[in-house]
C-alpha cells in the first residue's frame, strides 16, 4: 500500500503554452497547405510560376494597357494597323463598351422611351428586393404584387398603351430582353413544373401518360430545338393570317423547355416525402388539393430549392440561344455590334464586348448561387435524414 | 357518386383527352391549310433531291452535288465527333478539377475552386464565341504560322497536324490490335480467377501493354511498314498536307469541354465527399497503403455516386454542341436549318432533329445504365 500526500491541489488553470515556432506563423501555414510532400511543392510551384506568368498578363489586358477613352476604332489600333498605339500593343477597347452601353443595355428601344425600361427595372428591384429578405414583412401582399401585378404593369410600360407610345418588340434588346425571357421563364415554369410533375406522379394513367411523354420529349431535345419549333412551326400551327411576336415565340418555347425541367426538379421532392405525410393527412380527412397545398408541396420545394435556382440559372444562361433565332439579347447584341459594326472593328473588340458580356452574366448567376446557399442553410430544418 | 375520386379522375381523364384530341385536330387542320396554302408537299422524298451546298468540315465523302439525306449523315458524324472528342477531354478536365478542390494544397484547391465558379456561371455560346471571335481569330495568318513540335502549325485558319497515311497491308496493325485487345481482356478474366481460387497475384498491366502496343508493331513490321507521315508544308498562300482541325471545331470542342468539365468537377467532388471517412480508416486499418486502399475501397464507391449525374452532363453535352450553328460549324442544327431554309420542310427537317436526338439521348442513358448496374452496390 502506498500513501498519497494530497497536501497541494491546483486551484486555477494552467496558462497555456505558447505553440512551438514550427506549427505556428506564416512560415508553417505554407510548409503545412504548400509543400508538405515533394509532390505537392512540385504542384504549387508549378502553380505559382503559372500565376506569375498570366495574371499580369490578364491585369495589363484589363486595366493598365487598356484604351479608356476614344470614338472609335482609331483609339484601339497600333500604328501598323492604322492607330496611333505602339505595335504589338495588345489590350481592352474600353470606350468600345461605354459607347455602346445604351445598346448593350436596351437594344435599339427608342432613347426618349427609356425611361419606361428603366422605371421597370427600379419597380423589379423595389418588388423583388423585400421579397428576398427575410425578415420583410407582408410577404404575401408582396408575393401577389410581384408576380400577380408586375408583369402587367410590365407589359404596358414596355409595350406601350393607355397613352404610352407603342414600341414593337423587335426594337428590344439587350439586358432587358435577357431579363425578361428569364423572369417570364421563371414565373411560367415554376407553377407548370409544379403541375407536371403531380402529372407525372398522377394515378391517373392517362394524365401520367401525358406527363411523362412531355417531359422527356423536351428534355431530350436541345433547347435549340425546341426555339426553333417556336419559332418556325408555331406559325404553321394557327389560322392563316394569324401572326405570333417573336419575342412571345420565343418566350413560349423558353417556358416549355424549363418547365420540364423544372417538373423533374419538383418531382424529386415529392419523392423524398415519406409516405406518412400523405397517410397522416388522408387521416385527417384534407382531400387531395388541400393536402397538396398544405402538407405536401410546402415540404417538397422547401427541399429542392438548390434544384429550383439551379434551374434558374441554367435558363438564365440559356436565354442567350435567343440569338440563333436572330433575336437580341445581350450577348446577341454584343455579338452584332463585333461582328456587324465597322465603326468599332478593331483586333480587341470581340474580346473587351465578350469579357464584359461575361462578367454581367457571372455577376448575375453567381448572385443567384449564393443566395440559393443562404436560403438553404436558412431553411434548413434539421428535420433532414 | 360524384364525390367518389375514382369516377371524378375517370370524368376529368375524359374531358383532358377531349380537349387534346380537339387540340391536335386544330392544329393539324391549321397546318394542313398553311402547308397547301404555300405549295409544300409533305413527306421525306426531298432528302433524294440535290442539295447544291458545300460542306467544310466533314468526315465522309460528300459534295454539293450530294443529295440532302447525305448532307444529314454528314450533320450527324459531325455532332458525334465534337461531342466525343469534347467528353474525352471533359472528363479527364473535370476529374483533375474536382480532385483538386480536394487537394490539401491550398493554392491548387483555390484554383480549382475559381476554376468551377468562373466556367459554371457564365452561358456556354458566350464562350464559344470568345473562343472563335476573341482568340482563335486573333491568331497569325498562314505566312506567320506558329510553329508547334511534332511538324504541327497552328494559324487562324485552324490547326494543322501531321498525319498517318496507311498503305495497303495496314490492316495487319489493326488486326493485331484488337488481337491483343482480346488477349490482354481474356488474360485479365484469367488472372483474378487464379487470384481467386489460388491468391497468386499475375502481372496483368505490364502483359496487357506488351500485347497491346508489341502485336500492332509486329504487324507493322511484317507488313513491311506500310505506314508513312505526311507532314503539313508551309507555303506561301497556304498550308498544304496534314491534317487541319478547323478554328469552328477547336472553339466548340474548347468551350463545350472547358464548361462542362466544371459541372463534372463538381459531380466528382460530392461523389468523392459522399464516401464516408470510416471507409478510409478501415483500409488504412486492413493495412492497404492509400494508392491502392484509393483504387479498391473509396473510387468503386465514389464512383456509384458519379455515374448518374455524369449521364446527364454527357448528355448536355452534346445537346449544347447544337450550338454549333452560332460559329458555323456545320453540326446536324446547323445543315438541318440550311435545308429548312432552301426547301422549307419544316416539320420534317424538326421531326428529324428530334429523332436523331432522342436516340442519341436513349443510347447514351442505356449504355450509362449498363455501366450503373454494373458498379452499383451488389447486396449479398
Amino acid at each position: 500500500m502506498q500513501e498519497h500526500d494530497m497536501s497541494w491541489v491546483r486551484t486555477e488553470m494552467a496558462l497555456a503554452q505558447a505553440a512551438p515556432r514550427s506549427q505556428v506563423g506564416f512560415g508553417a501555414w505554407v510548409r503545412k497547405n504548400l509543400f508538405s510532400t515533394p509532390f505537392d511543392a512540385a504542384l504549387s510551384l508549378l502553380a505559382i510560376l503559372a500565376l506569375a506568368w498570366s495574371v499580369p498578363h490578364i491585369l495589363n489586358w484589363l486595366f493598365l494597357d487598356a484604351v479608356w477613352t476614344g470614338a472609335d476604332r482609331t483609339a484601339c489600333l497600333t500604328t501598323e494597323q492604322g492607330g496611333q498605339l505602339p505595335a504589338g500593343w495588345s489590350g481592352a477597347c474600353w470606350p468600345f463598351v461605354s459607347g455602346r452601353f445604351g445598346q448593350f443595355m436596351f437594344g435599339r428601344y427608342p432613347l426618349e422611351e427609356r425611361w419606361r425600361v428603366i422605371l421597370t427595372g427600379i419597380l423589379f428591384i423595389v418588388l423583388l428586393a423585400p421579397l428576398l429578405i427575410p425578415k420583410a414583412p407582408y410577404k404575401g401582399l408582396n408575393a401577389i404584387l410581384f408576380f400577380g401585378v408586375f408583369p402587367f404593369v410590365a407589359f404596358f410600360l414596355l409595350v406601350g398603351g393607355f397613352g404610352l407610345r407603342y414600341v414593337e418588340t423587335p426594337l428590344w434588346g439587350g439586358l432587358m430582353v435577357t431579363l425578361v425571357i428569364s423572369y417570364v421563364g421563371i414565373v411560367v415554369s415554376l407553377p407548370l413544373g409544379i403541375l407536371l410533375a403531380m402529372g407525372r406522379r398522377s394515378k391517373m394513367p392517362i394524365v401520367k401518360l401525358l406527363s411523362v411523354i412531355f417531359i422527356e420529349a423536351v428534355r431530350g431535345v436541345p433547347l435549340v430545338t425546341v426555339l426553333f419549333m417556336a419559332s418556325f412551326m408555331l406559325p404553321l400551327f394557327v389560322p392563316p393570317g394569324m401572326t405570333f411576336d417573336k419575342l412571345l415565340r420565343a418566350l413560349i418555347g423558353v417556358a416549355l423547355f424549363a418547365s420540364a425541367y423544372m417538373a423533374e426538379v419538383v418531382r424529386g421532392g415529392l419523392q423524398a416525402i415519406p409516405k406518412g405525410q400523405y397517410e397522416g393527412a388522408d387521416s385527417l380527412g384534407l382531400g387531395y388539393w388541400q393536402k397538396t397545398t398544405f402538407i405536401i408541396m410546402p415540404q417538397a420545394l422547401k427541399l429542392v430549392i438548390p434544384g429550383i435556382v439551379n434551374t434558374f440559372i441554367g435558363m438564365f444562361k440559356d436565354t442567350t440561344l435567343v440569338l440563333i433565332i436572330s433575336m437580341f439579347d445581350l450577348l446577341g447584341v454584343v455579338k452584332q455590334n463585333i461582328s456587324g459594326d465597322p465603326t468599332w472593328a478593331t483586333p480587341q473588340t470581340a474580346k473587351t464586348g465578350y469579357v464584359f458580356a461575361a462578367a454581367i452574366f457571372w455577376v448575375f448567376c453567381f448572385g443567384m448561387s449564393r443566395y440559393s446557399q443562404y436560403m438553404e442553410r436558412r431553411l434548413d430544418t434539421g428535420h433532414k435524414r | 357518386m360524384i364525390y367518389d375520386p375514382r369516377v371524378r379522375g375517370i370524368v376529368f381523364q375524359i374531358i383532358l383527352v377531349a380537349l387534346l384530341a380537339a387540340g391536335i385536330w386544330w392544329i393539324v387542320d391549321n397546318t394542313i391549310e398553311n402547308l397547301r396554302r404555300s405549295n409544300i408537299t409533305t413527306g421525306f422524298a426531298f432528302l433524294r433531291g440535290r442539295a447544291g451546298f458545300d460542306i467544310s468540315d466533314r468526315l465522309i465523302e460528300y459534295s454539293s452535288d450530294s443529295s440532302y439525306g447525305r448532307a444529314l449523315i454528314v450533320g450527324v458524324l459531325n455532332t458525334a465527333a465534337v461531342a466525343a472528342a469534347g467528353i474525352v477531354t471533359a472528363t479527364i478536365l473535370g476529374f483533375l478539377v474536382g480532385v483538386g478542390r480536394l487537394s490539401n494544397n491550398w493554392l491548387i484547391r483555390k484554383l480549382a475552386t475559381a476554376y468551377v465558379e468562373l466556367f459554371r456561371n457564365i452561358p456556354p455560346l458566350l464562350v464559344i464565341l470568345f473562343w472563335y471571335q476573341g482568340v482563335l481569330a486573333l491568331l497569325p495568318s498562314v505566312r506567320d504560322s506558329v510553329s508547334l513540335p511534332l511538324g504541327s502549325y497552328l494559324n487562324n485558319r485552324g490547326f494543322y497536324l501531321p498525319r498517318f497515311v496507311w498503305e495497303p497491308g495496314s490492316w495487319l496493325i489493326f488486326a493485331g490490335f484488337v488481337v491483343g485487345l482480346a488477349l490482354s481482356w481474356y488474360l485479365a478474366r484469367r488472372a483474378r480467377m487464379r487470384q481467386m481460387a489460388t491468391g497468386q497475384q499475375f502481372p496483368v498491366l505490364l502483359t496487357s501493354i506488351a500485347l497491346v502496343v508489341g502485336l500492332p508493331l509486329l504487324g507493322f513490321l511484317a507488313a513491311g511498314m506500310p505506314v508513312s507521315v505526311d507532314f503539313p508544308q508551309k507555303g506561301t498562300f497556304n498550308l498544304t498536307g496534314g491534317m487541319n482541325v478547323k478554328p469552328e471545331f477547336l472553339s466548340l470542342y474548347l468551350a463545350l469541354s472547358f464548361y462542362t468539365a466544371a459541372f463534372i468537377a463538381e459531380i466528382v467532388r460530392a461523389g468523392i465527399m459522399g464516401v464516408p471517412r470510416g471507409q478510409t480508416e478501415a483500409y488504412s486499418a486492413l493495412g492497404l497503403r492509400s494508392n491502392l486502399g484509393l483504387r479498391l475501397v473509396v473510387i468503386p464507391q465514389a464512383m456509384r455516386i458519379i455515374i448518374p449525374p455524369l449521364t446527364s452532363q454527357y448528355l448536355n453535352l452534346t445537346k449544347n454542341s447544337s450550338l454549333a450553328v452560332a460559329i458555323g460549324y456545320p453540326d446536324l442544327y446547323a445543315i438541318g436549318g440550311t435545308i429548312l431554309n432552301q426547301t422549307g420542310q419544316a416539320i420534317e427537317v424538326v421531326v428529324i432533329f428530334m429523332v436523331v436526338y432522342l436516340s442519341i439521348s436513349i443510347l447514351t442513358s442505356l449504355l450509362m445504365n449498363w455501366f450503373n448496374t454494373k458498379m452499383a452496390l451488389k447486396e449479398r
